[in-house]
């Protein structure tokens, strides 16, 4: 087992800068790790090892020809299926993008490959990212490092499952309700929901346009940070990209890192705990607020009064885009065409590739969202989901007058098994009830791990932020996550059982 | 099917009650939503990028000029310029569709409430009220291929070209225009018309129809009189020229007559039109239209055209054709009936350019009014449309005012022109045909006429100046026509005189 793989890839960008290791090796490190677990974790669809190989040469060759380099430069990275890639196969997790290999790359893809960071393959996920378990994929399941039984966390479970079995110190992930950060809890890594507007979406496969953001997912704090400043920015291509820099993110989580929270005023969310909240969870969550309470936060309780809503309009609002977002995928000009015997119209081309190519979460939440944008029902569905978004975002303006981040578990219980919620639509919905009100107000989170529930299995830590204040998350992040390791003597994931290895 | 009504008896019965609504391409660049280029006649499916091919993962970003294009016409029209709106998706599945939603505006659109007048061909002016102009995007272009006609009804297989697909609109939709009576098919025409003239003079489209860049369905609805509630609507489909708008309305008035006529109800429907047999034929009944479900297009931001911009586009908005149409009457000096000719024939620019060229309006006038619309009629096409410049006509008119070509050779020589043998010039020495100026050769002719025809030569000699047009004639005839008439007899006079 290559040291490589267990390092962060802040650790591993400072030995490659350092010329103390070559971006081929790191590469190779984790191309042969995937060899030898993914078989049993199944995080990705589709590994690049050529391609990612030969980004590792050229940034090898450029950095000893005294080329200035960008920090990750060589860093070896995972992108999340709905990410479009150039000359990669990209299928969202779904069958009916089988075999697309797009002609283009997604804005946060180009800025990847500037930067030089070698590929490593497409992770697997929750077809067109509906799901909490990556059950949905198309493509089979993901299996969580902690225990092969249990469900990775979705729709993200793959890029999770990476980053906690080693096989990438970075990956990208895509959050609409919670995608990024309750794969982030169940797996005990950390990930990022950016303020919306702050990563571009240009060239992510869309769900809820008015909801989806991208962003890191990593073993650290700080990882986040330096992906989360390579990856974010305005970018033209992206009408709803905010056309401002990023604030400080590295700095904030450096300055977060020495554990001194002086003068923070953390807001505790009355609605995101108690009923529905599993006692270790709950336990943890109590623990870390003592934590950032002893590094000299001020904890103070805010009510968000509509957040009870969140979910129920969530589950309009997201539908009704992706049903409209969907519609493109009809075998006509790209992916998937199913010609059916008799008279094969394009009308009924269209209707036998999606009868074929959708599997059924998709199905529902597509038959839901048209449902729900019809004539004679827009205006007490969507339309009353659109106001309960801005009593939401009212919730969080009230709340950030009084607090300067908000804080709640990430999900309310830790990893179920595999199978346990597949026929419980309504159950599986649920694991995102303290993810969604942030995508609803456009606002950012973080999650990190902050322990082990009773069952042995990792808690996550939600921090949200104001709008375009990023920075605040990973300042607190990385302080509660500086003192938890403190106490820990190490990172929560080396309490993870280590994997059997394929030969 | 019912009787088609007489058209006057049907206006006699019914008032008719009509609506346009006119889609026109904007001459941006690129494209609506996107950097690919905006052309025509490319190569199918070579102008576009993710964007407007609608692959998974792109997304849209607003043509500001397409904005701007859009606001001049809104100011043009006398619309008020919203502070603030939105596009929507209008979601329907459709090949030439690529995302399977239409981006365009729906209950927020950049421009309202207007007016335009249109001027008809008495000169009488009509004023209809514009609802909205709101922006959007055109659809790809599909060519069903082994059918016999051409629709997709029994087709082998449909070709789709996204050329077109995500090219600017703007769709421009008037009030319900009462009041025409039996001129509502005019009104539509020079609605339509004045439509076409104003994109141009606004240069935010090049607002060719041969080539579709403006397109319009015609509403009709029948109603007992004036007073009653409006009746059912059918909406015709592409009418795509000014006669055709013309006809259309025409055509639905006497259907719809018909239909109410023996007790039926007309149906709320599409109808195609038919250039060939100058009808309509239902197409989809609208009362079970899809329901598009209509939302705002989340991957775009509210468009809210500062106030100071929108006083600057209004300040720089161009003469607009109306105004220029009056001041040119009253440069050129033509009577109300004449320039009412000449706008009616498409001349207005055509006869600009002559004059700037140095001919006078008067010249200009008779040459594109005369010869080459006579020429354009009996070739069908539009004057504009003849293989003939405003340039060549000045040309023309000065070898004529220089004296070096008379009236009659004058239209040899732009016989020539139109027949592609270059300019006015070169059809002259090419041919031949310049006045024959020399006196040499004409006292010759003359000395010939008179030979052969000495009873006549003996009359003139005597006095008698009845037949000298027979000399000059036959002069004329011996000079092809080149010789200057009045010259012919100043000296076939002073020859006679001489004895």
């Amino acid at each position: 087992m290559s040291d490589l793989t267990r390092i962060s890839a802040a650790t591993l960008a400072e030995k490659l800068s350092a010329g103390e290791v070559s971006s081929v090796e790191a590469t190779q490190a984790h191309l042969d790790r995937i060899t030898a677990v993914d078989g049993a974790v199944h995080a990705f669809l589709h590994v690049s090892a050529d391609e990612a190989l030969a980004t590792a040469a050229d940034v090898d060759q450029r950095r000893a020809a005294g080329e200035d380099l960008h920090a990750l430069a060589g860093v070896p990275i995972a992108v999340k299926d709905v990410v479009v890639t150039k000359g990669l196969p990209t299928t969202a997790g779904s069958k009916i993008l089988e075999g697309w290999v797009p002609p283009y790359d997604a804005t946060l893809v180009e800025r990847i490959k500037a930067a030089g960071l070698p590929i490593l393959g497409k992770t697997n996920m929750d077809e067109f990212a509906m799901g909490s378990s990556t059950e949905h994929s198309a493509y089979g399941n993901t299996h969580n490092p902690w225990d092969l039984t249990r469900i990775p966390g979705g729709s993200g479970g793959g890029s999770a499952a990476a980053v906690a079995a080693y096989e990438a110190p970075l990956a990208i992930g895509t959050d609409t309700g919670g995608s990024i950060r309750q794969p982030g809890a169940v797996t005990g890594t950390v990930g990022v929901k950016p303020t919306y507007g702050s990563v571009s979406r240009y060239g992510l496969i869309a769900m809820a346009s008015s909801l989806d953001q991208a962003g890191p997912v990593t073993r650290t704090v700080l990882d986040s940070a330096l992906l989360h400043e390579l990856i974010g920015g305005h970018d033209p291509l992206d009408s709803t990209s905010i056309a401002e820099p990023l604030p400080g993110l590295v700095a904030a989580a450096r300055q977060g890192a020495t554990g001194d929270l002086t003068g923070v005023r953390v807001g505790v969310i009355r609605e995101l705990q108690g009923e529905g909240y599993q006692a270790g969870v709950l336990a943890r969550f109590q623990e870390s607020l003592a934590i950032l309470e002893a590094a000299g936060a001020t904890i103070v309780e805010v009510s968000c009064p509509h957040f009870e809503y969140a979910l129920g309009a969530y589950y309009l609002i997201m539908p009704s885009e992706a049903s409209s977002n969907l519609a493109k995928f009809d075998g006509m000009r790209f992916g998937l065409r199913v010609v059916p015997e008799d008279n094969p119209t394009a009308e009924r081309v269209m209707s036998a590739t999606r009868g074929q190519g959708f599997g059924d979460e998709v199905k529902r939440r597509i038959i839901l969202g048209t449902y729900a944008l019809s004539a004679g029902y827009y205006d007490a569905y969507y339309g009353s989901a659109q106001k309960v978004r801005t009593l939401i975002q009212r919730d969080f303006d009230a709340a950030f007058a009084q607090a300067d981040v908000l804080v709640s578990p990430t999900a309310p219980t830790t990893a179920f098994k595999l199978g346990e919620k597949l026929d419980d639509p309504l159950a599986m919905y649920l694991n995102d009830v303290a993810t969604i009100p942030a995508n609803l107000a456009g606002v950012p989170g973080l999650s990190l791990p902050n322990g082990l529930s009773d069952d042995g299995l990792p808690v996550g830590f939600q921090v949200l932020a104001p709008a375009k204040a990023d920075d605040r998350l990973y300042r607190v992040g990385a302080a509660l996550e500086a003192l938890l390791e403190k106490n820990w003597g190490g990172p929560l994931l080396s309490q993870a059982p280590e994997l059997e290895v394929a030969r | 099917m019912s009787t088609l009504v007489d058209y006057d008896d049907a206006v006699a019965r019914f008032d008719p009650v009509i609506g346009i609504e006119v889609h026109v391409e904007l001459g941006t660049r690129t494209k609506m939503f996107d950097g690919a280029p905006a052309g025509f006649g490319e190569e199918p499916n070579t102008s576009v990028t993710p964007v407007s091919l609608g692959l998974p993962g792109s997304l849209p970003v607003v043509n500001g000029t397409a904005v701007e294009y859009a606001i001049r016409i809104g100011l043009a029209l006398n619309c008020q310029i919203a502070e603030t709106c939105r596009f929507a998706r209008k979601n329907y599945f459709y090949p030439d569709v690529p995302k399977n939603f239409q981006t365009s505006q729906y209950d927020e659109p950049i421009a309202f409430d207007g007016h335009v007048d249109v001027e008809l061909e008495d000169g009488s002016i009509f004023r209809v009220e514009i609802e909205r102009a709101h922006m959007e995007e055109d659809a790809g272009k599909n060519t069903h291929v082994g059918g016999s006609t051409g629709r997709i009804h029994g087709a082998e297989y449909s070709l789709v070209d996204y050329n077109r697909a995500g090219i600017p609109l703007v769709e421009i939709v008037t009030r319900p225009i009462t009041g025409a009576g039996a001129r509502a098919p005019e009104v539509a025409r020079a609605y339509v018309q004045t439509l076409r003239d104003l994109f141009r003079a606004l240069g935010v489209s090049e607002a060719r129809m041969e080539r579709g860049n403006v397109r319009a369905d015609v509403n009709v609805s029948l109603r007992n009189t004036p007073q009653d509630a409006l009746g059912t609507r059918t909406e015709t489909k592409n009418v795509n020229s000014f006669r055709s708008v013309e006809r259309a309305v025409r055509f639905e008035i006497g259907r719809q007559a018909g239909v109410l006529d023996e007790g039926g109800s007309i149906v709320q429907e599409t109808r195609h039109w038919h250039e060939d047999t100058g009808t309509t034929t239902s197409g989809r009944i609208k009362s079970d239209a899809e329901d598009y479900r209509y939302f705002p297009e989340p991957d775009l931001v509210p468009i809210a055209p500062d106030r100071a911009w929108v006083e600057e586009i209004r300040a720089s908005l161009p003469e607009l054709p109306a105004a220029r149409r009056r001041r040119l009457q009253g440069e050129w000096g033509y009577a109300d009936a004449e320039m009412r000719d000449v706008v009616n024939a498409g001349a207005v620019e055509l006869i600009e350019a002559t004059v700037a060229g140095g001919t006078s309006p008067a010249a200009a006038r008779k040459w594109w009014m005369g010869e080459l619309a006579r020429t354009a009629k009996q070739q069908e096409v539009e004057l504009e449309a003849l293989p003939i410049t405003p340039a060549q006509i000045a040309a023309l008119q000065k070898l004529v005012d220089d004296g070096r070509i008379n009236d009659k050779l004058a239209r040899q020589v732009l016989e020539g022109v139109l027949a592609g043998e270059g300019d006015p010039e070169a059809v002259v020495v090419a041919r031949g045909l310049e006045v024959v100026s020399d006196d040499g050769p004409l006292l010759e002719a003359i000395d010939a006429a008179l030979a052969a025809q000495p009873d006549i030569a003996e009359k003139i000699r005597s006095g008698n100046l009845g037949p000298v047009g027979a000399i000059i004639g036959a002069v004329m005839k011996a000079t092809r026509g080149q010789a200057d008439a009045g010259r012919v007899r100043e000296l076939l006079l002073e020859r006679v005189a001489q004895g």
